[in-house]
């Protein structure tokens, strides 16, 4: 029997792997490039829904300069990240990196929680449901889907046309030869620092539009977007973009037939078997 | 000497209940105490470079598998215990055995045992109906209260001693791991893997039975605070959150050192219980902003932890002192 409820989760999947799969792509791009797991990056994303919140809720800048002026905060976080944290101890452990941006992590959700208190925020504004053939469908959903989709795109030409761009792929395929021959690793961390933050910023636009803002909400689709990028390869973007998909779509719809939790219990499970049967991730090449 | 210090130590440590103190430190003593051998037993793995992510899932596993034996099948823990902690050893297993036979090393470790705090975190809310999802569980009191049968005790001073007794196990295990061979085997393999099974040692094996100890006592670390708070909630004993509470504790304290990971909680659950009594419930965060900007400043300027780096300053001055006795010269 053809069931239209099951479409609609089908389709909100979709939606909902689109923002997954932005999340995805600038932590795939950083780990690809600087080899370093930033474990902090949904909260980077939560500290660019707080930006969008105050400079539209408080200050009564327009929505569009506010979610531009986020994703502009965001990058130079990016930016700084790296510049503080992560370019000290690049060379030892790298184990360490991910510890010192899990420390970032904890910094960042209970400085918020500090700063904002733990209540829920959200903008205010509610975008109408589309129906389309009695299919009801989310307007905020279809635009973060558009967005990201956008975005990635527009990711795509700048790595692939560009003279940066060439640089950032080259030193990703090979650190130490790229050295000799006269790129500028620190610079090109830096730049790939400061638009993994940005995508994280753009992230931070589209769940605006969607859910609550509260220090927490880094937890909720931090791990999520972590299996994505580990089951697609890390520093496969390719991969981590189908990943995506997969995920939301398992949990959709294992959340359409029971509860949601269980949706996320067995994505998480599915993750682990996915990593002993491929532990290079779907598309991934791990030497 | 050194034995003479441990046995002092000993003395002042089961007295302490004795002499008087306020309830109110006995409660943070025994705090501390529960989670210097919970953090003592990441560290037993967590020292060779294998960085879990997921022992909140190995807490959580533990302290609901007694509770909820307790609640619902009235199993006395003195059952229940065994049969979480044959529980959370087959989790090890589960997911350890795979990681170690296909090489998940590395980040790629970390993300998948971070996946499995995941799932168990996910587990308890989903079971909500019989785990009481995020609204906790309260193991039901039995009579008054104090029992042996159901380990459950009304007075704080029982509780110091099984605190002591169990950090002191975990103590005696860190030790053992430090004086074995096995402990060479792993940080060869921890140095690299490939070298050191083409020397003959048993990659899979070392790694996973090293894990499955940690994995247990880590579970057993969850029972205690379970039976001791008589309140577990999965924030507080299972997800990324604990998972990486284990681990700043240990990184801060020293990772290397047997009291390491003992200095790590005393620092961070002082830290937290000073502001809580200096500031009150004014600056919810205030603590863990600290300890996240600690962390963060430790992995740049003291990877050792405080204890290691005090340690490793004192063997230098006497490495320093030897040496210029040696030499004839005047001590710098």
């Amino acid at each position: 029997m053809f069931d239209i409820y099951l479409l609609e989760t089908i389709i909100n999947g979709i939606l909902l792997g689109g923002v997954l799969a932005l999340l995805a792509l600038g932590l795939n791009l950083i780990f690809g490039v600087i080899d370093v797991v930033w474990i902090c990056y949904a909260e980077l994303v939560m500290l660019g829904m707080y930006a969008i919140f105050f400079l539209y809720v408080k200050f009564g800048i327009p929505l569009i300069l506010a979610c531009l002026a986020g994703i502009a905060v965001v990058a130079v976080v990016g930016y700084l990240v790296h510049f503080l944290i992560i370019s000290p101890i690049l060379g030892t452990a790298p184990i360490n990196q991910l510890l010192a941006t899990g420390g970032l992590l904890f910094f960042l959700q209970s400085f918020t929680t500090l700063l904002f208190g733990i209540e829920f925020r959200n903008i205010g504004l509610r975008l109408p449901v589309l129906e389309v053939f009695g299919i009801y469908i989310s307007f905020a959903r279809l635009l973060a889907f558009c967005t990201a989709l956008i975005g990635m795109i527009v990711l795509y030409f700048f790595l692939a046309r560009t003279y940066i761009g060439t640089a950032i792929r080259a030193i990703s395929q090979d650190r130490e030869v790229m050295v000799l021959m006269g790129v500028n690793s620190r610079k090109i961390y830096l730049i790939t620092s400061a638009i993994g933050g940005g995508l994280a910023g753009l992230a931070a636009c589209l769940l605006v539009l969607q859910y609550d803002i509260h220090p927490a909400i880094g937890l909720s689709f931090g791990p999520i977007t972590f299996m994505i990028c580990v089951l697609g390869g890390l520093g496969n973007m390719l991969g981590g973009f189908i990943a995506a998909f997969i995920f939301s779509q398992i949990i959709a719809i294992g959340g359409f037939y029971t509860e949601i939790e269980w949706g996320y219990v067995i994505a998480f499970a599915v993750f682990i078997i996915m990593m002993f049967i491929r532990p290079q991730g779907i598309l991934g090449s791990r030497s | 000497m050194n034995k003479l210090f441990y046995l002092i130590g000993a003395v002042v440590l089961i007295a302490l209940p004795f002499i008087g103190v306020p309830q109110y430190y006995m409660h943070v003593l025994i705090t501390i105490l529960i989670w210097s051998f919970t953090y003592t037993s990441w560290s037993i793995m967590g020292r060779f470079g294998l960085v879990s992510l997921g022992h909140g899932a190995f807490m959580g596993v533990g302290a609901y598998t007694v509770a909820m034996l307790w609640n619902y099948l009235s199993l006395t823990p003195w059952i229940g215990i065994p049969l979480a902690l044959l529980f959370s050893m087959a989790v090890a297993i589960l997911i350890g055995y795979p990681c170690f036979r296909f090489r998940i090393v590395g980040h790629y470790f970390a993300l998948v045992t971070l996946a499995l705090s995941e799932v168990i975190l996910m587990l308890i809310m989903a079971l909500r109906d019989h785990t009481g999802g995020s609204l906790g569980l309260t193991p039901e009191r039995f009579g008054e209260g104090t029992s042996l049968y159901a380990l459950q005790f009304a007075d704080k001073e029982t509780f110091y001693l099984i605190a002591l007794v169990s950090w002191a196990f975990g103590i005696w295990v860190w030790k053992k791991v430090d004086s074995s061979m096995e402990r060479y085997a792993l940080e060869a393999i921890s140095e690299d893997e490939d070298a050191a099974a083409s020397v003959g040692i048993h990659v899979t094996r070392q790694k996973l039975r090293i894990t499955v100890i940690s994995a247990v006592m880590t579970a057993f670390g969850g029972i205690l605070y379970g039976q001791y708070q008589m309140y577990i909630n999965p924030h507080t004993v299972s997800g990324v959150g604990i998972s990486l509470q284990i681990v700043f504790a240990v990184v801060a304290g020293g990772m290397y050192v047997a009291f390491g990971p003992t200095v790590g909680a005393i620092i961070t659950i002082s830290l937290a219980e000073f502001l809580r009594v200096l500031i009150g419930t004014a600056m919810v965060g205030l603590d863990t902003t600290i300890y996240g900007l600690m962390l963060i400043l430790f992995i740049i300027f003291l990877p050792q932890g405080i204890l290691g780096a005090i340690l490793e300053m004192g063997s230098r001055k006497k490495a320093v002192r030897n040496l210029a006795a040696a030499m004839g010269a005047a001590p710098r």
